[in-house]
């Protein structure tokens, strides 16, 4: 049915749509309207769940743990300081393997005090076994939430998902949204295999050996390198089913392009339009928006013999924007020309905290480029 | 594309009214975008909403920095922000007024919103509601059809007062 929803709504209409049993969490704005909506949606009877209301972030994973070992299907959203305070349960659930998904409103970490969006927030959470999809309209928010659940349950993936919305920017914005009436059987029932059994007890969390804890760790890369497959025939069933198509990174005007900007969320659409204003002077531009981060793609083919301008909103202190540090690892043979010289990625650090970033900034950045340079838009040194 | 920028004060419902906008436009069949831009902001103070409309989908996610047009739902708002900050040589403004008002060489629609809420008494939590009211003007100014903006009040408001304030906006306003 074609509606007109915000980003948060449309992970709450997901949410319902998914038929999710258990949900559990706690308000934190740029999130809240998830919560509220799904808590509309319980009390209403749409959505046939149990609503979980708990103090705090580090509970509502925790509830969502406690729910997702019994094998139902399990929802949590939260946001920025909500996210890393759950911190430990963000390891404790993806090392549990329970597909909990979890809709992360991205926002600043404090102080000073900021609610803006930046991806800091969920890509500090990298490796902790978190499967990760960064969406960039409200369409894709809830098409991707549906797929979630799907991945997430997976038997060869057996992992957490979680979906990343730009606070304000996307959360906040209402668009266009055409839901589904009839999944049919897109979503099939959940099938933990280790789901908890009451008559069939066993041990859960026990003390474990390095050789044992070793293999479970091992056991967890295999998850993520076969939820590549498992992602990859979600997003083609939704495409036949639904008509709506995904990949695991998105190509905008790539083919031909000269430079190629890449960037995750909203600020990947905006570079769009950045694209068409360059190519209009001559600037054989593209656009190469990251939707997942993990599993992270292998971009080696599409980014070969390009100049690549990748745009942060976010850092991690002392290396430089993450974005462009995991491209510059999984791609590291694009950079290479034939001559052995390299041209690297143009790193550009923007929209932290909110900050306003156009269509125009980012035309500069790629005006700009200095192969293997670092820009932090509108600081001045 | 056509850009709006609404200036408003928190509780004046100008976050709704930038949505029922969109959605009115939505449902004439265009594209449209309805952004708040959310600060520090509290009940009373000055708030910005955006709505792009087009015939293509809407990839831009930044402020709008030159409007076709610029509503103001409360004129004290001018005295302290400047509301034609980049708006088009041609641009318009609509503003929330029993007056008419000149402003350069814009052209200038002016409505009684508050007025007509009063009327109809249209009030909430001690303020008149602004922005059912407004649809009605927007529709005269031609953005969106009288449809349109009756389907998308409906669509959220039950008390059919809502509309009956965007009926009267629009025969009130001089065109």
């Amino acid at each position: 049915m074609l509606t007109f929803s915000t980003g948060n709504k449309a992970v709450a209409t997901a949410v319902k749509d998914a038929k999710t049993v258990v949900v559990a969490a706690y308000p934190i704005t740029p999130q809240t309207e998830v919560v509220e909506e799904t808590a509309n949606n319980v009390a209403s009877g749409a959505l046939k769940a149990r609503y979980i209301p708990v103090e705090s972030e580090h509970s509502s994973m925790g509830a969502c743990i406690g729910a997702a070992a019994t094998g139902v299907r399990t929802f949590t959203a939260t946001s920025s300081h909500g996210l890393v305070y759950m911190c430990e349960q963000i390891h404790m659930s993806a090392a549990a393997r329970l597909p909990i998904v979890m809709a992360n409103a991205n926002r600043a970490l404090g102080p000073g005090w900021n609610i803006g969006a930046e991806h800091t927030d969920s890509m500090s959470m990298r490796d902790s076994g978190w499967l990760q999809a960064y969406v960039s309209t409200v369409q894709e928010a809830y098409d991707t939430t549906l797929m979630a659940f799907r991945i997430a349950e997976n038997e060869n993936v057996l992992l957490p998902v979680m979906i990343n919305l730009d606070g304000f920017l996307l959360t906040h914005i209402t668009q266009p949204m055409d839901t589904i009436d009839d999944l049919g059987d897109y979503l099939p029932p959940t099938n933990t295999p280790h789901a908890i059994d009451i008559n069939n007890p066993g041990g859960y969390g026990t003390l474990t050996p390095p050789t044992e804890h070793f293999k479970f760790r091992h056991d967890i890369q295999r998850g993520m390198k076969d939820s590549v497959a498992v992602i990859e025939d979600a997003q083609a069933d939704f495409a036949k089913r639904f008509g709506r198509t995904y990949g695991m990174y998105e190509e905008y005007l790539c083919d031909d392009a000269d430079v190629v900007i890449v960037a995750a969320g909203t600020l990947a659409k905006e570079s769009e339009v950045a694209a068409d204003i360059l190519r209009k002077e001559g600037i054989k531009a593209g656009v190469l928006r990251i939707r997942w981060l993990r599993p992270f793609p292998d971009l080696t083919a599409a980014l070969k013999g390009k100049d690549v301008v990748v745009i942060d909103r976010d850092y991690s202190f002392g290396l430089g924007g993450i974005l462009v540090n995991e491209i510059r690892t999984k791609a590291l043979e694009a950079f290479i020309g034939k001559d052995g010289k390299a041209n690297l990625p143009f790193s550009v650090i923007a929209g932290l905290g909110g900050q306003e970033v156009t269509y125009d900034d980012i035309a500069d950045f790629v005006r700009n480029r200095k192969s293997g340079g670092e820009l932090w838009f509108g600081v001045t040194e | 594309m056509y850009e709006i920028r609404l200036h408003s004060r928190g509780g004046q419902g100008g976050v709704t009214a930038a949505k029922l906008i969109a959605q009115a436009a939505f449902l004439d069949g265009k594209y449209a975008t309805a952004t708040p831009l959310y600060g520090a902001e509290r009940r009373g103070a000055p708030v910005v909403s955006f709505i792009r409309i087009d015939d293509k989908p809407i990839r831009i996610y930044s402020q709008i920095r030159k409007p076709d047009l610029v509503i103001v739902l409360d004129t004290s708002i001018m005295q302290t922000v400047d509301v034609l900050a980049g708006l088009k040589a041609d641009g318009k403004v609509l503003v929330n007024s029993q007056h008419p008002m000149e402003l350069g060489s814009h052209k200038v629609y002016h409505t009684d919103l508050t007025g007509i809420a009063l009327s109809l008494d249209l009030v909430l939590a001690g303020n008149p509601i602004l922005n059912t009211p407004l649809l009605g003007a927007v529709a005269k100014a031609g953005i969106i059809s009288r449809e349109s903006a009756q389907k998308a009040i409906s669509s959220v408001f039950a008390d059919d007062r809502n509309t009956k304030a965007a009926v009267k906006a629009f025969e009130d306003m001089e065109p």
